[in-house]
């Protein structure tokens, strides 16, 4: 009630109070809510977003239903020109691997043996690809157990990606995608849970278990997290900075509308993705709006990174607004 | 009067005909291009989703690992490698690559089958039946014929409160106390087909208890006094006298709860696993249909959303056929007892 008449006095002064709505990625809803509180209470417009899934932010953006679109997998330039879509990412999300093994706390994930595991080749915790890279670690003599994500969801496709571009036997065997039968699942040493929570909530019910998980809900869980080899073959926890680190190499470019992935950076810790938004720069109007609420978003860094995201490096930010007054879509304020 | 009440009661019952039979069409409808595509072959086949090579095997590209390449070359290597992995299908127009959220690509398709889900679904249903009937029998025996009147009230009562949880609420129970539960006395994994049986067996029994009391609770007692005057013991009275007088009520409920244990997604889904393997052993995980539906539903497009529908109109069928089967077998001496 207090928000609402807040809310009014504001549109009085004000005078052109006004609302937008969006839907699709999962991924992002945590962040944008953060901002859509402090956009509100600074300037009395309000925005609408629902964690729908990519899959539905696409269909809603291009049938026009709402009038921004949240996906975590990005449109091809050619498909963006399509449907009048421009598209920019927004923030930048790390996929951690947890896992509980009874007595190990520090393990560490080499290419080899984190491609192993998933591909399911190697069988045992015990397994000499991983005892090679965790030295003096007691390692014990049992099935590694995979839980992966049931509905289809961002995070696989991330994580999936990541594979196809750390492993050329995932991305024959398997590439990209939202959602797979795993290996694992085929010799019964699988399971696989319903949201982050869901994988998180198993990975702490059955030791000897593995699985990737968002990393917000990884810390909220309070999961192991096993350190990962990056391309530049160091160990990478992953923390916050590491994630920034190689945000920094992504290679997001406004020529082909920030058509690519983050994952698999130079340096920093490998498994990162980006999460997208779309709007339609031919209703300028209603764009301009879209684009005034992320670039809130966008001088507020705070608001992401407290809940585990890791903003846009700030040459990134610059392009992006460039694009917006490319498209003549840049915000009024 | 007498006519508007006749014919709001005959709009009524034609408005549920029309609705079965809209839904099924609309089922239908959308599931054409999966069943065209696969046809009753998706019946039986236990892959999903699954990608295969059509003929020309794909060329795959090396990631390029070098770091020898200048950041310019490497980048661009970066931008064509992800050619090869986002563009599946959006930039042609081939009929075969509708589907522009799976991994259909000019030389690759994917492949729909239902049977794990189904296998999956009816083994849940089986193991929640045989689970849950003996103990509504048993919650039901008891509330109408052995508990003293002080005790059957408020039991009665909280076995109606039971039924009203959400399902949503099971499946959290299940997740993060009962399954882990299980797994530790029976084996297995937290999650799995079993402990799926158990929570759908639990959330069902309430259903089967209320009723199954409720339908005893009408035999006459002028039935059962006129038992006990000839000498036979209470089991005797239950066996020979409740039980045949309540036995529609009784199927009645069992079928109502079939048709729920069939059906019922939320719980499962938390449960049940949702890999597309089929259990070795009753404490592996699997899935069932209302899981895959609840779980790809939002994030599906083309094909996979076509073979989403062509599940829905299995399960459809599947629940029809379960349950006039039921009906039919069990109920056509429906007069019998009533001769007797």
């Amino acid at each position: 009630m207090k928000k609402i008449i807040a809310g009014l006095s504001l549109a009085a002064v004000s005078s052109f109070a006004w609302t937008i709505n969006g839907t699709g990625s999962s991924f992002q809803l945590p962040v944008n809510k953060a901002w859509i509180s402090g956009f509100y209470s600074q300037t009395g417009n309000q925005v609408n977003y629902t964690g729908t899934g990519s899959g539905t932010g696409l269909k809603e953006i291009k049938a026009r239903h709402v009038d921004f679109g949240g996906s975590d997998k990005p449109l091809s330039p050619s498909d963006l020109k399509n449907h009048h879509l421009a598209q920019f990412p927004t923030v930048i999300g790390g996929i951690t691997m947890a896992y509980n093994v009874p007595g190990v706390n520090k393990l560490k994930l080499s290419e080899a043996a984190l491609s192993g595991i998933a591909l399911g080749t190697i069988v045992y915790w015990d397994n000499p690809v991983l005892k090679a890279s965790n030295p003096g670690v007691n390692l014990p003599h049992k099935k590694i157990f995979f839980v992966h994500r049931s509905d289809k969801s961002g995070t696989t496709y991330n994580f999936t990606y990541y594979l196809s571009k750390m492993s050329s036997v995932w991305r024959s065997h398997f590439g990209a995608k939202k959602a797979l039968t795993w290996p694992t699942d085929l010799q019964g040493r699988g399971s696989a849970g319903k949201g982050n929570f869901g994988v998180s909530a198993q990975i702490k019910k059955n030791s000897y278990s593995i699985g990737y998980v968002d990393y917000a809900d990884a810390v909220a869980n309070k999961l192991s997290l096993a350190s990962v080899e990056g391309r530049d073959h160091k160990f990478i926890d992953p923390t916050p900075a590491e994630f920034a680190k190689g945000a920094a190499y992504a290679g997001l470019k406004p020529a082909r509308d920030f058509y690519g992935m983050v994952a698999y950076p130079k340096h920093g810790y490998p498994i990162i993705a980006a999460t997208f938004d779309l709007v339609h720069y031919d209703n300028k109007k209603v764009a301009k709006r879209v684009t005034e609420f992320f670039n809130y978003g966008f001088k507020h860094d705070e608001g992401a990174s407290k809940l585990g995201y890791i903003p846009l490096p700030a040459s990134v930010k610059a392009q992006i607004r460039a694009y917006w007054a490319k498209k003549g879509i840049s915000p009024a304020k | 009067m007498e006519s508007v009440f006749k014919k709001l009661s005959l709009t009524s019952a034609t408005l549920i005909l029309l609705l079965l039979t809209s839904i099924f069409v609309v089922l239908f409808i959308y599931a054409k291009p999966a069943i065209d595509e696969f046809g009753l072959k998706f019946l039986t086949d236990p892959r999903w989703g699954v990608t295969v090579q059509v003929d020309t095997p794909k060329v795959d590209k090396q990631v390029a690992t070098t770091e020898q390449v200048t950041d310019e070359m490497a980048q661009n290597d970066n931008l064509q490698t992800e050619d090869l992995l986002l563009d599946d299908s959006s930039d042609n127009s081939d009929s075969l690559l509708t589907d522009d959220e799976d991994g259909s690509t000019a030389n690759t398709k994917e492949v729909y089958g239902g049977f794990v889900p189904i296998v999956g679904t009816v083994l849940s249903t089986i193991l929640a039946m045989l689970f849950a009937v003996p103990i509504a029998m048993g919650i039901a025996v008891f509330l109408s014929e052995i508990a003293h009147p002080l005790l059957a009230k408020p039991v009665g009562v909280a076995i109606e409160l039971l039924a009203a949880i959400p399902s949503i609420i099971y499946g959290m129970w299940g997740l993060f106390y009962f399954g882990p539960l299980v797994s530790k006395y029976v084996g297995g994994q937290s999650v799995s087909l079993l402990v799926a049986g158990l929570v759908l067996g639990v959330m069902i029994i309430p259903f089967m208890a209320s009723l199954t009391r409720d339908s005893m609770n009408t035999t006459p007692a002028v039935l059962k006094e006129s038992a006990y005057a000839m000498g036979a013991t209470k089991f005797e009275v239950i066996k020979d006298v409740i039980f045949p007088y309540a036995k529609q009520g009784i199927i009645g409920s069992i079928i109502l709860a079939l048709g729920r244990a069939l059906g019922e997604t939320m719980a499962v889904a938390f449960v049940i696993g949702g890999v597309f393997t089929f259990p070795k052993v009753v404490t592996d995980p699997t899935v069932s249909i209302p899981v895959v539906l609840a779980n790809s539903f939002a994030e599906s497009s083309g094909m996979s959303m076509s073979a989403l529908f062509y599940l829905a109109v299995v399960l459809f069928v599947l629940s029809f056929a379960v349950i006039s089967f039921a009906k039919f077998y069990f109920l056509r001496n429906k007069n019998e007892i009533f001769n007797k």
